[in-house]
């Protein structure tokens, strides 16, 4: 689950384009041609070798996948393997702790932190003073105050450290491996890619439980998880940086005779130094998105209430702790983007520097004197109580309450109407016919759109969903992400244009997608049950609420990168504003879109596993049930790994595709 | 984006307001740090003195549901309380929790409902040993097929399983193709529905909910709306606290009809629930083992606790404290 604006998929294709095939008939009705034959033998077929099995059965690849995880589990006492990685494990417990002594739990036998709330608050004022400003410090400074305000203050602190050790760690295993990746050749950057998509579409329950298992129990397996998930953004980002440096440059350069360490340290790595913070910053943004899946095995933070609110269906108690996630979410964005500008215009010289040290210093004594009050006295030490949190929750309460009761029927509707009229024939189509049919339909369909290109990715994708036998699932998975996305791109075209032709409009909806991407999908599954009921289209829901925002803004900033004079000369010709959209605007920004449907749909697959949490069934169940029973682990893995064959396979038919076009619009 | 530094850039203007602002903060503090409230040296000298008990640590494992908390805080508090032990409270789901017993990271799970393969894999008989059964928590869980009670009064031949083919078209939703929905449960538990559905001939698609959250929001909207709906749940729980649920009967549990998971086709046994403790933790045998091993109390006792917590929104300590200082007399017990 990740927070980034645009999970980027940023490899570059430097492949030279093969002359497209001359083309009879247009690639729709090439579609349409294999659907028609597709339904024609469904119809004689349906209900036949569906490889649907009862929810509790096994089979044999997935019992071996269990046999595994057990035989590891046995060994743990003798393993050298797992020796070492249980002392890291204790080594991040160890720095967590020492951390959480400092500021956010009692360091006995001081009844209090080492430094309190003032101190912390002054600190981290003025690190952003000294970082980015005083617009930064202020903003710091209040969303800090907002932790202990709203009775968060040691949650917040915790999940804080958890996600400056990981973005730590995630830096130092993060940037060689960027380096790698933007120097690497064509081999090595598909490798490097697919390892990448392949630890960001492997839903985060499913490597739960191994992690415990290596790691240990709590503040470790918090840390390591959300290094995981957070590393492949900085590669991916980072690298895309380093390989984007201009060949002129380079080679200017390299006529110097400079060794090719010089190049990195010299030219590479400081011309990439934006794109490489925008990484870092996109990886902070996924370390914090793990806040709430940490909690599962006892990681500290934010997280930990926000689930047990869950346990006792108190939307109001979920809602305040999850808001906040939004609010360091936030934060940490503006400052890190505030910070490298900053930086920029230092390097540039256009800061006094006498006058900034002199500040910096005056007010560093005076944070300095906040930190000293804060050791002495209570009051400075542990956060004042208010009933700030109380009020917000039960407000939260009452309008989810309103909201529930007003909308009832009309969201029944909604939902059977989807689930009838589009779910469930679609479902029926592409579940329960044969599965060799299915398998041999989505391969023509994959020709149709992607090419020769696609094929190869789809069949090992397709081959590979069938040996881990969980067929029937994965197409009825596969059901709902297409039904999702077509959803999200409905929204996306809509909202976005919309904000893309209104700048009102985009100043008052941009603040609500923030929100939606940061905030913890568990704070919205009880309203969104409340609403719908446990059903396939609930998880529809929580998945478009999930991927709408990134598609929205994908969809509002291509339509606004429309040059003026192309559209002022079809206002010229005097064309509606109907023709303007459809026309100029969306045509114009078509690889706007592509990327838009592409990024929606990878969210909305990172939803499934939550999916199964309201009622969708299929894989998402699986994990849920692989992370919740023992002897079901294969069985959740197995599904984990569908996911990222689903995944893989659409993003590259969608690639191809886009690709196909390109070649055939240049042709 | 707009910020500071741009204007920094420009006229240097910012750093000096800052300044100004600076010092003036900087003295707010210092007035107030003059202004009072305790003093934090006094309190860590008072900690110093105050001998901290034999107990030492004790590591407390919370699994996912209110019951569970109730009962683990009540142990927890009065540890903490009577004995001086300082407890960690880890917030982990069940199959996590028996990994921990192993590593020293946790010592008991105060409410088990049974889990066979963890047994296998950790009890000294045919695992590693590192967990071991500590006997009945007094508690008994009661799984079984139950309906809204609205249902239960319109319908009173609804509580009887061989009237529910009767009604399965109104039990019908879009995600049941067209039979009956039977709401499956969380997947964390033991369950049997879609056998039971089968080999009983029922007219019924077993839907599963996906986690607890989706099955109490279910029941609560069923009974709001005067919805159908047919699910498995289980006693002890809160919700019983706000809806009085009704048990469908099924065909009685005898010994061994549960043997084989495909041929089930009665209900649910009641579960004995127990405690499982580390075994390394009780080797060392500090004054906890002994409360943790006295511990039993009744399913009334615990819905009460899990009611504070849950209904009238306190804080599991101080509902487990409140508990404890209204049934002393239990806990003394416990202490011996």
């Amino acid at each position: 689950m990740s927070v980034t604006t645009a999970r980027p998929r940023l490899d570059p294709d430097t492949s030279a384009p093969p002359q497209p095939p001359r083309r009879t008939l247009p690639r729709w009705a090439w579609a349409l041609i294999v659907i028609g034959v597709w339904i024609l033998i469904w119809v004689f077929t349906k209900g036949q070798d569906t490889l649907q099995m009862p929810q509790r059965a096994h089979t044999d690849v997935q019992q071996a996948l269990t046999e595994f995880r057990d035989a590891v589990l046995a060994s743990r006492d003798t393993n050298p393997l797992v020796e070492l990685t249980y002392q890291i494990g204790a080594w991040f417990v160890d720095v967590v702790d020492w951390l959480q002594r400092l500021v956010s739990i009692p360091d006995f036998p001081r009844p209090v932190p080492q430094i309190g709330w003032l101190g912390v608050v002054a600190l981290a004022t003025w690190a952003g003073l000294a970082a980015a400003g005083w617009r930064i410090a202020i903003l710091v400074g209040a969303s800090f105050l907002s932790f202990g305000l709203f009775g968060y203050w040691s949650d917040s602190m915790d999940l804080l450290i958890i996600t400056g050790v990981a973005v730590t760690i995630a830096i130092l295993i993060g940037l060689p491996l960027a380096v790698y990746y933007g120097t690497a050749g064509r081999t090595g950057v598909k490798v490097v890619t697919t390892l990448l998509d392949l630890m960001q579409t492997m839903p985060t329950f499913v490597y739960l439980s191994p992690v415990v298992l290596f790691f240990g129990i709590g503040a470790s397996a918090a840390v390591v998880c959300t290094v995981i998930y957070a590393v492949p953004p900085i590669i991916r980002i980072a690298g895309h940086g380093i390989r984007n440096v201009s060949r002129t440059t380079i080679e200017a350069t390299d006529s110097s005779g400079q060794t090719r360490w010089q190049r990195l340290t010299k030219v590479q790595l400081p011309m990439a130094r934006s794109t490489i913070v925008v990484g870092i910053n996109q990886t902070t943004m996924a370390a914090l998105s793990m806040a709430t899946i940490a909690a599962f095995v006892d990681g500290p933070g934010l997280g930990q209430p926000v689930l047990s609110a869950l346990v006792r269906n108190d939307v109001g108690n979920a809602f305040v702790p999850g808001a906040l996630i939004v609010v360091i979410a936030v934060m940490l964005d503006r400052t890190t983007t505030a910070a490298s500008e900053a930086s920029e215009k230092a390097a540039r010289g256009q800061i006094d520097l006498r006058m900034r040290r002199m500040v910096l210093a005056a007010t560093g004594v005076a944070a300095l004197v906040a930190v000293w009050v804060s050791r002495q006295y209570v009051w400075a030490a542990e956060f004042p109580e208010t009933s700030w949190g109380v009020t917000v929750a039960d407000g939260v309460d009452s309008f989810f309450a309103w909201i529930t009761e007003t909308f009832d029927g009309l969201t029944q509707a909604v939902a059977d109407a989807v689930t009838y009229g589009l779910l469930n024939p679609l479902q029926e189509l592409i579940a329960e016919s044969p599965w060799w049919l299915t398998a041999l339909a989505i391969l023509a369909l994959a020709l149709v759109f992607g090419g020769v290109r696609a094929l190869l990715p789809t069949v090992v994708c397709l081959t590979g969903l069938r040996v881990f036998g969980l067929w029937h699932d994965a197409m009825v998975t596969l059901t709902m992400v297409l039904v999702a996305t077509v959803l999200v791109m409905a929204l996306a075209v809509v909202l976005g244009v919309w904000m893309a032709r209104r700048r009102a409009v985009d100043l008052v909806v941009r603040p609500f997608l923030d929100a939606g991407q940061t905030i913890p999908p568990f704070v919205y599954l009880i309203p969104v049950l409340a609403l719908f009921g446990p059903s396939r289209f609930t998880a529809i829901i929580a998945g478009v609420v999930y991927a709408a925002p990134v598609a929205i803004k994908l969809v509002a900033d291509g339509v606004r990168g429309v040059s003026t004079t192309t559209l002022e000369a079809a206002r010229s010709t005097g064309s509606t504003t109907w023709q303007e959209i459809t026309k100029v605007q969306l045509p114009m920004a078509r690889d706007s879109l592509v990327l838009a449907a592409n990024q929606g749909l990878l969210y909305v697959l990172s939803m499934v596993v939550i999916g199964g949490m309201v009622g969708a069934g299929a894989l998402g169940y699986d994990i849920v049930l692989g992370a919740s029973r023992s002897e079901e682990w294969g069985k959740g893995a197995a599904a984990g790994i569908s996911i990222v064959l689903l995944g893989i396979m659409l993003d590259r038919i969608m690639r191809a595709s886009a690709q196909e076009d390109a070649d055939s619009h240049r042709a | 984006m707009p910020n500071g530094w741009k204007r920094a850039g420009r006229k240097h203007g910012g750093w000096k307001q800052g300044g100004r602002l600076a010092a003036a903060a900087c003295a707010m503090a210092l007035i107030a740090g003059c202004g009072g409230g305790g003093s934090i040296d006094d309190q860590t000298q008072e900690n110093e003195s105050k001998a901290s008990g034999d107990c030492g640590e004790v590591n407390m494992a919370i699994n996912p549901w209110v019951g569970y908390e109730a009962s683990a805080y009540v142990v927890g508090t009065v540890a903490q309380e009577e004995l001086g032990c300082t407890i960690n409270y880890k917030e982990l789901k069940e199959d996590v929790s028996w990994q921990g017993f192993g590593t020293g990271e946790v010592d008991i799970v105060i409410e088990d409902w049974g889990h066979p393969d963890l047994e296998k894999k950790f009890f000294a008989e045919s695992g590693d040993g590192s967990a071991e059964d500590f006997g009945p928590n007094g508690n008994v869980g009661i799984i079984g097929w139950f309906v809204p009670p609205w249902l239960a009064e319109e319908h009173p031949d609804i509580l009887d399983y061989k009237n529910l083919n009767k009604y399965a078209k109104e039990f019908s939703t879009s995600e049941s193709g067209g039979k009956g929905q039977f709401l499956g449960a969380d997947p964390s538990y033991v369950q049997f529905d879609e056998a039971i559905v089968n080999n009983l001939d029922l007219d019924f698609k077993v839907v599963f909910s996906g986690s607890e959250a989706a099955t109490i929001t279910a029941f609560q909207r069923a009974e709001k709306n005067k919805e159908f709906l047919i699910g498995y749940f289980y006693e002890p729980q809160w919700l019983f606290a706000d809806i009085d649920l009704q048990r469908v009967k099924l065909p009685e549990y005898t010994d061994g009809c549960q043997d084989d998971p495909a041929k089930v086709d009665c209900d649910y046994p009641e579960t004995e629930l127990k405690k499982i403790v580390s075994t390394s933790w009780v080797d060392d045998g500090g004054p906890a083992v002994d409360l943790v091993k006295n511990f039993t109390w009744t399913n009334d006792d615990q819905n009460l606790v899990a009611k504070y917590i849950s209904e009238d929104g306190m804080a599991p300590e101080e509902a487990a404290k409140k508990w404890i200082d209204e049934n002393q007399d239990k806990v003394d017990a416990w202490i011996g």
